[in-house]
């Protein structure tokens, strides 16, 4: 995937729709991108303190009983395998990194699942940077856990009581902040979405997991899969395998949840700073997302997405919460891994789609981007109540 | 030159500083009778906010207001319905986010605004680098696009916000939300960047919460506009009469 134009454009999405106070910022992050990103001092400092601290490269497993099960050969890139348990270290050692290149002491965040605001609070903490994170006051609540981890690594967590209490309403709220300590505090956002350039960084700051990926998969003498899978809510998983696999011949699949699928039901519009695909009324007020997951609660998708919808490079389906469960299940029992429900959605369609959408005998690469800790209370309530 | 800025710029010359009052469209049945009490007690025009779901530029009391009517079924046909009963002579501007014009579309948006009597827009999430289209649309429906200046703002982006800006220029006063105010802001450093770079009339906004910061902010500046305190006392259950009283006090201040 190649760089967006010069005004962060990726065909007609993306863009940068911000208010004025904001734009100076925009640019500066930008510039300090491609300057950093450009000198190999910084990307093999990015890379160090990825293997240091984060544990990577994360391995690729192979997953012979599912394999056996549905008559298809399927790998895993263990994302679940990094630090604080999902791909979303990647993202935030890269930003804070340059958050500290920039001389910001400051860094804010929003959240959803608590993944992206459990790996910046310890991003913060290893680099001693000052931590905010945005919260919408109902994922607080169903992720109460990591809002404690949170406080436990140093980070002051805010519960967002606006709008619908979730992720939207969380990055409107890390907006508002950030117009008011734009001179000292970076905005580490946590997926490829919001203003240019971060839906063009967050992407090449996870951009490792495909490389690691496709030299994996060479190596296991299993080389290009017919089918790379990673489920979607901004996108920054998928982005990041995507990345390795687009020039190959691979099917690109983004598995959205049902009541947040933005390619499925959405329209292009224009929200945090991006022009993308969106939920959206009839009058352009942006619809509330529902989805058994709060990392894919969220109403859009990131603007490299849909314009990889729009140009037919990735396909993007959407899985409902009633086949969640169960995926997390298969999973955890034929293969002795607990994934989180954002990852389980992507589980869920190969199972759904082996021998169908996947024909036999295919080769799938399944992007395994977090592990289930931070989920099993709220399934065993769940599986309580089914019974 | 846009209807709305000959006419700012007559206010100007006669000496008389602008008093710009915000109302949320739709927060209550009777709203349209807020503008009126507003222009009776001396407003040169009158900012009409279209509610939008996701108000990024907004502080808690605009948020919350914008939802209010939005759950009152408000959008951009029922307010131009609702200005039909209205009859003001002074000009009316629309505020809103630019996913309401973009999901409307940008022609028929321009055109709806003009049909309602509405010569000016203010878009706060669309800077100049991506509102080429909309600027267009407007200019052909003379509709005035008023563009924001912040403090980060630097001298060459005043510059080329002033040539793209039409009816008044927004000069926000601090680095905020709406609705946040703590001290005099740094209203008057940004007057003086915009009057560098162009004469088009300035207004100082965000963050005006008492008449004696608008009079203050009327020694640099040609206006003044004040929204979360008006909005703030229309939650709170305020009349058209208490409205009046209030906007009285802020054109007291500044004459």
């Amino acid at each position: 995937m190649s760089a967006p134009g010069a005004l962060g454009h990726f065909g007609e999405f993306g863009g940068r729709f911000v208010p004025e106070a904001l734009m100076p910022a925009c640019l500066e992050l930008e510039s300090a991108f491609i300057d950093a990103w450009g000198d190999p001092e910084f990307t093999a400092q990015y890379r160090t303190v990825l293997r240091e601290f984060a544990g990577r490269p994360t391995p690729v497993t192979p997953l012979r009983r599912l394999s056996a099960q549905l008559g298809i050969e399927l790998f895993a890139k263990r994302e679940d395998l990094a630090h604080t348990g999902s791909h979303k270290i990647n993202n935030v050692i890269g930003q804070t990194l340059l958050t500290k290149r920039m001389g910001k002491q400051r860094v804010i965040a929003e959240t959803g699942a608590g993944q992206h605001g459990v790996a910046t609070a310890t991003a913060c903490a290893q680099m001693g940077l000052e931590c905010t994170v945005f919260m919408g006051e109902i994922d607080t609540e169903r992720q109460a856990l990591n809002v404690f981890r949170m406080e436990l690594l140093g980070a002051t967590v805010v519960p967002v009581t606006s709008g619908s209490r979730t992720l939207k309403d969380a990055v409107n709220e890390a907006m508002r902040e950030w117009v008011t300590c734009v001179e000292d505090t970076h905005y580490c956002l946590g997926s490829v979405m919001g203003p240019h350039p971060f839906p063009w960084m967050v992407r090449e700051m996870q951009s490792i997991i495909g490389h690691e990926a496709l030299q994996q998969m060479d190596d296991l003498g299993a080389s290009i899969p017919d089918f790379v899978v990673a489920c979607v809510g901004g996108g920054s998983n998928a982005a990041g395998i995507f990345s390795g696999f687009a020039n190959t011949s691979a099917r690109l699949v983004g598995v959205e949840a049902a009541g947040g699928s933005a390619v499925g039901k959405g329209s292009p519009g224009v929200l945090h700073g991006m022009r993308s695909l969106l939920m959206q009324d009839e009058f352009g007020q942006i619809e509330e997302a529902y989805s058994i997951s709060a990392g894919l609660d969220y109403p859009g998708i990131g603007p490299e997405h849909a314009h990889l919808a729009d140009i037919g490079r990735a396909e993007y389906y959407a899985i409902g919460d009633d086949d969640v469960i169960g995926a997390l299940e298969v999973l955890s029992l034929s293969e002795g891994i607990i994934p989180a429900l954002e990852t389980a959605h992507a589980v869920a369609w190969i199972l759904k789609e082996a021998g169908r959408e996947i024909p036999l005998g295919s080769r799938v690469l399944l992007n395994l981007s977090g592990r289930g800790d931070k989920d099993v209370a709220q399934v065993r309530e769940i599986l309580r109540g089914q019974q | 030159m846009t209807s709305l800025e000959k006419h700012l710029r007559e206010l100007r010359a006669s000496g008389r500083k602008a008093l710009v009052p915000y109302f949320v469209a739709g927060l209550t049945p009777d709203w349209i009778t807020h503008v009126e009490a507003a222009v009776h007690a001396g407003a040169d025009a009158v900012e009409i906010g279209i509610p939008f779901s996701d108000p990024m530029m907004d502080g808690v009391v605009i948020q919350e207001a914008a939802l209010r009517a939005l759950d009152a079924g408000t959008n951009l046909d029922s307010i131009a319905s609702d200005l039909t009963a209205l009859s003001v002579s002074v000009p009316l501007i629309a505020m809103t986010y630019f996913n309401i014009f973009h999901h409307y579309g940008v022609e028929r948006a321009a055109g709806k605004l003009a049909t309602s009597g509405i010569t000016g827009a203010i878009v706060p999430d669309l800077p100049l680098e991506e509102g080429r289209e909309w600027f267009d649309a407007c200019a052909r429906h003379d509709v005035a696009t008023v563009l924001l200046v912040a403090p980060s703002t630097p001298p060459e982006r005043v510059s080329a916000i002033c040539e793209a800006c039409r009816g008044f220029c927004y000069a926000t006063a601090r680095m905020a939300v709406t609705g946040r105010s703590t001290d005099a802001g740094e209203g008057a450093h940004v007057v003086e960047r915009i009057r560098a770079a162009s004469d088009i009339p300035v207004y100082i906004g965000i963050g005006i919460t008492t008449p004696a910061q608008a009079h203050d902010a009327c020694t640099t500046s040609d206006g003044v506009i004040v929204g979360s305190l008006l909005v703030k006392a229309i939650l709170d259950g305020a009349s058209a009469s208490d409205v009046e009283q209030m906007v009285h006090q802020f054109r007291q201040a500044i004459d």
